[in-house]
């Protein structure tokens, strides 16, 4: 670690990590809620339990990024962070809103947090993922604006490379269209149709940015391949991410009363979505294969090759196998939904928070890698987590091809609640893997306070990575 | 990557690329808000529609319903529910009503919300304007949503 400022990421990393915990306890109670209907009921329904279990998402991996934003840009730009105070203030801010919010969801009826937070003043409420209180909104924007400031201040006071602009590229795309969430018609249509402005355009869109130049960041550093090369690739990847994925929106717009074209848009650029991702797993592969030193961070480099690899799978293959109109007509909003958003989250946007964390947490603790020992419990936990996510979401999909089969294909179609009973197999199965997945989780917090001998790195020499 | 693919060419690609896309995306977002009005069925969207729509949000029924495909996966499709239910808005109103304060044992439940008649009612009338949007090809496949 260059800069002394870019410890102010560790406090980021261990609030996201913490949520991280919290999101996937309220993960294993969903879970059971699928099969045991009645669990917690009425204390904790499933409509709370789940808007704990994304927001809670959405809320680490914030962190994750900012946390990753204030440990890179620091060094990228040769400076110290232009305002360390702020970001310091910000974490607190953030730490505090999000915790009342998410107490928030548990502690009072929905309909109460609304009435209390004066929805009615500017109702933002009550619509997926975005179901934050309009206040807690105003938070984020007001916590985003001073990042942007002092990222960006940074940035352009000190060097400027290709990754930290893409960074702040991705960071402002991302303060943008969350002004989106802000907009809510009484037009159930326009409504949606502009709610995907924050919720397409951040997944499948900006945040492609920041996860691409987050990836490159930490491969320039466990491999030394060339700054050139690294910068090539992460231009060429963005660029497809965009170019598919912006009218890719159209996915999202075929059956909520908007016009026929998006049929064919959403479909056709949407089916080249999964390139860019597909280019990322090049990318990392062939960059550590031509890798110029040996990173003594063996779990860091597990983790940009699985972020690489998982995001391919979860986002592209598994979003391009409900993408298709004639295909998302059987698909649309059943368990195959669901089986695509767990694995395209992961693999993208968990993994590559949790691959700069991997790199950077023991530079902030004065390492170079965590030691020989700790290194084992963390890549125990990669494959826990990772297989454990796998099977989530091939068991989601064998839920979902079969609901889609009873409930809309065969000619006599069951409903919802009956076809829900004959896939509880599937829940079951679901569930157990989501136990698994803890586990990892668990082996992973271990992982930071494991004590063994330290190890250094080897640089290798040129001639010698050629053979 | 070949060396006669430069770095150049790449951002260009990006920056081109981004903002070519980004501009046909507004224009079709201009085309699609102005033919609305063809399908969105605002023509029906009362007062009591939008206190519905209101209601729908502050009890953050998105939670387990889906609404014309989004939401969650825990209980039933809600776009077509005014169909499913025999166009009557008094067999929705009759079913949020009588939800048991404790759920039904062992079973997934829908919270009782004791909501008033008008509530119901402002309820029932943003389910069926739902409905009425005209979304192609008359999505979900039959009636069970």
């Amino acid at each position: 670690m260059k800069y002394k400022s870019q410890s102010i990421a560790m406090l980021y990393f261990i609030a996201a990590i913490g949520l991280f915990v919290g999101q996937i306890l309220f993960g294993v109670i969903l879970g059971l809620q699928y099969v045991i209907g009645d669990f917690l009921f009425p204390e904790i329904p499933f409509n709370v339990a789940r808007m704990v279990h994304t927001n809670l998402l959405i809320v680490w991996l914030l962190f994750g990024f900012m946390g990753a934003a204030y440990f890179l840009v620091p060094e990228e730009s040769e400076r110290e962070l232009y305002a360390p105070w702020l970001a310091k203030l910000m974490f607190w801010i953030f730490l505090v809103a999000g915790a009342l919010t998410i107490l928030g969801y548990l502690m009072v009826p929905y309909a109460t947090l609304a009435e209390i937070t004066m929805n009615d003043l500017l109702p933002t409420m009550g619509r997926e993922f975005l179901e934050q209180p309009t206040i807690t909104k105003v938070g984020i924007v007001i916590v985003a604006l001073a990042f942007i400031f002092n990222i960006g201040m940074t940035i352009l006071t000190g060097r400027k490379t290709v990754i930290s602009l893409v960074l702040l590229t991705g960071i402002v795309g991302l303060a943008v269209f969350f002004l989106f969430s802000f907009y809510n018609p009484h037009n159930l249509v326009l409504d949606k149709y502009f709610w995907w402005f924050v919720v397409h355009l951040w997944v499948e869109g900006v945040w492609e940015l920041i996860m691409a130049s987050l990836l490159a960041y930490v491969l320039i550093k466990v491999t030394g391949v060339d700054r050139e090369v690294i910068e090539k690739w992460l231009y060429i990847i963005i660029a497809m991410a965009l170019i598919s994925g912006i009218i890719g929106t159209g996915h999202h717009f075929f059956w909520i009363g908007a016009p026929d074209y998006w049929q064919w848009l959403g479909s056709v650029f949407s089916a080249l979505e999964p390139i860019p991702f597909f280019m990322m797993t090049l990318f990392a592969f062939n960059v550590v294969s031509k890798r110029r030193r040996d990173h003594p961070n063996k779990a860091a480099t597990l983790w940009a090759l699985g972020t690489a690899v998982m995001a391919f799978l979860g986002a592209g293959v598994w979003g391009f196998l409900h993408t298709l109109a004639p295909v998302n007509f059987y698909t649309h909003g059943t368990q195959i939904t669901a089986a695509h958003g767990h694995m395209a989250f992961y693999g993208a946007y968990v993994m590559v928070v949790l691959t700069i964390i991997s790199y950077s947490m023991p530079l902030m603790r004065g390492q170079q890698a965590a030691n020989a020992r700790a290194q084992l419990f963390e890549m125990w936990a990669f494959w826990l987590m990772t297989i454990a996510m796998v099977f989530i979401t091939l068991f989601l999909t064998g839920a979902g091809i079969l609901q889609v089969y009873l409930q809309r294909y065969s000619d006599a179609p069951m409903t919802f609640m009956a076809t829900q009973e004959k896939i509880q197999i599937f829940y079951w199965l679901r569930e157990g893997a989501g136990v698994i997945f803890l586990i990892g989780l668990i082996i992973y917090l271990i992982s930071f306070f494991v004590k063994g001998e330290e190890v250094k790195m080897v640089e290798r020499h040129a001639a010698e990575a050629a053979s | 990557m070949r060396e006669t693919f430069t770095k150049g060419m790449a951002r260009n690609i990006y920056y081109g690329g981004s903002v070519f896309f980004f501009l046909v995306f507004i224009g079709l977002t201009v085309d699609t808000v102005k033919s609305l009005p063809k399908t969105d069925n605002r023509e029906n969207l009362t007062a009591e529609v939008i206190a519905g729509k209101r209601l729908w949000e502050h009890n953050n029924c998105i939670g387990c319903h889906t609404l014309l495909g989004e939401g969650a996966y825990f209980a039933p499709e809600l776009g077509n529910v005014y169909t499913r239910f025999g166009e009557s808005t008094e067999a929705i109103k009759a079913f949020i009503m009588s939800r048991p304060v404790e759920g039904i044992p062992g079973r997934r439940s829908m919270p009782q919300f004791n909501f008033t008649d008008q509530e119901l009612e402002e309820l029932a009338q943003f389910l069926k304007y739902s409905d009425g949007i005209k979304v192609a090809r008359d999505w979900p496949p039959n009636i069970q949503g």
